[in-house]
């Protein structure tokens, strides 16, 4: 079993968050509508919903994280859910035990919903296959692995500014091998069905057959550029680089940075994202990131409604297990 | 199947009069998804409401999201004026348990408050599990609890009724 089994029920519905890979357009679709309706919630003078009344959220940080923890936090306040965040001490792998320990001791605590952030690729998945059945788990980024809350609030952000996804290129640009946010944009992309999927990325920073991912691979920034409508910028991943796959940050930017002058090859009215948090003058020119075409604070707010959205929707599929009749 | 218009310029007749007594110069009016905004906007209409229409999805403060979860046609709310200090007329099709009624009102005051709101269904079926009554209603029936009673829209407004056995 995969982890997109896991986390549908018997009726296909949502009852966990792990993955967009494997995911129907009807799911996709479902989670940007809800967010949809869910967005206008923060312009209200209460920005508060009762959804999740009585319900407790438990965010198991295994690695650092500000906008992820933070928002995922937020989302689940404005549902009414009662909010713990734990930050766990890193560990060097998943010990199985010791993890199960964990979750058994927080389980114990009566929570109804996991938001795991872990180093380990898998990691999140083995929550969901242990935890209790009505719990609900959310990917918050696993490894180089997922990161699927962000690859939605991506293509939420996309769909608020160009609808029609069936006519949309997007560039996804730079470090692609230790990007789990690329992974879950070109999953949720792909199943949405936009037109063309680009990685511009140097071949030291592209994972081995990217291409069966359903992406064309541009090594010149000039060319994979050229005529597109979203330009995603990653960002480089200092932490997670083994050995020498990089010459240098400025040799990088001199390459690959977004400036306005490489920006100019996109279409006029392309937006320009980033996952956070930025390098500026690495991946991004500050006049690039501040500038006009900049959705990258959008998205962080994009975010909230998008995780309160996932939340909802999982947790309320565990409302009535599969199978009972109401 | 039966044309709702009729029943519609019923309560346009008892809104009118029922503002005018209370003295509402400047009503908002708030339509409940999908029906009660159907009625609404042809209420505005009628009575020549200079204020926008409100719309209101109250699927996230429905009382038993812990049986059915999220309805995945969930649609924005919008109230496109504002609240503090306005007289409301909140609109639905059919008044039946009034669950619908305390979930809109709950996330009405999450907007604002509103000097008064009013409520105008266009059928009143009874059979109220809460402590909620229209103050002005297109028809009031006491119809059996298997039976069904739908407005189908948006073109034309028909009400749909269905026993069952």
């Amino acid at each position: 079993m995969s982890a997109s089994d896991v986390q549908l029920d018997r009726q296909g519905r949502l009852r966990h968050f792990l993955t967009v890979e494997g995911l129907s357009r009807r799911h996709l679709i479902e989670i940007l509508d809800t967010a949809e309706s869910l967005h206008g919630v923060a312009e209200r003078r209460v920005k508060k919903l009762p959804t999740l009344h009585g319900k407790t959220v438990v965010n198991l940080f295994f690695e650092a994280s500000t906008r992820t923890r933070t928002t995922f936090e937020l989302a689940a306040k404005r549902l009414s859910a009662d909010v713990i965040t734990l930050n766990i001490a890193q560990s060097s792998a998943v010990k199985g035990e010791s993890l199960l320990d964990t979750l058994r001791n927080i389980e114990a605590m009566q929570c109804d919903m996991f938001v795991v952030r872990h180093q380990q690729s898998g990691a999140a998945e083995f929550i969901a296959r242990h935890v209790k059945p009505h719990i609900a788990v959310l990917n918050a980024g696993d490894g180089r692995h997922a990161h699927p809350t962000q690859g939605m609030l991506d293509a939420f952000t996309i769909r608020r500014h160009k609808p029609d996804f069936a006519k949309l290129q997007v560039a996804i640009v730079g470090d692609i091998l230790h990007s789990r946010v690329a992974r879950s944009l070109i999953h949720a992309l792909n199943i949405l069905g936009v037109a063309e999927i680009r990685v511009v990325a140097p071949r030291t920073l592209l994972p081995f057959a990217v291409e069966s991912l359903g992406v064309r691979v541009f090594l010149d920034p000039r060319e994979g550029l050229k005529d597109v409508d979203v330009v995603v910028m990653l960002r480089l991943q200092k932490e997670r680089m083994e050995g020498a796959l990089l010459p240098s940050e400025p040799e990088f930017f001199e390459r690959y940075g977004l400036t306005e002058e490489r920006l100019a090859l996109a279409k006029p009215d392309a937006i320009v994202m980033h996952p956070g948090p930025i390098n500026r003058g690495v991946e991004i020119d500050s006049r690039v990131a501040d500038g006009p075409r900049s959705v990258i604070l959008e998205q962080v707010t994009n975010g909230i409604a998008v995780r309160m959205a996932i939340m909802s929707i999982t947790l309320g599929n565990h409302a009535h297990p599969a199978g009972e009749n109401l | 199947m039966r044309d709702a218009e009729f029943l519609i310029e019923a309560m346009a007749v008892q809104l009118r009069e029922l503002l005018a007594r209370r003295g509402i110069g400047e009503p908002a009016l708030v339509g409940i998804h999908t029906g009660g905004v159907w009625v609404a906007d042809r209420l505005r209409q009628r009575l020549e409401v200079a204020a926008p229409l409100g719309k209101l999805d109250i699927s996230f403060y429905r009382d038993d999201f812990s049986r059915i979860g999220v309805n995945p046609q969930v649609k924005p709310s919008e109230l496109p004026f504002d609240v503090d200090g306005r007289h409301l007329v909140l609109v639905d099709d059919v008044l039946y348990t009034g669950r619908t009624i305390r979930a809109a009102l709950n996330e009405l005051f999450d907007y604002g408050r509103p000097a008064s709101v009013l409520l105008a269904v266009l059928v009143d079926r009874g059979g109220r599990e809460l402590p909620i009554e229209a103050h002005v209603a297109g028809s009031r029936l006491e119809l059996p609890a298997g039976s069904h009673i739908q407005l189908t829209g948006p073109e034309p407004l028909q009400l749909l009724l269905q026993n069952t056995p």
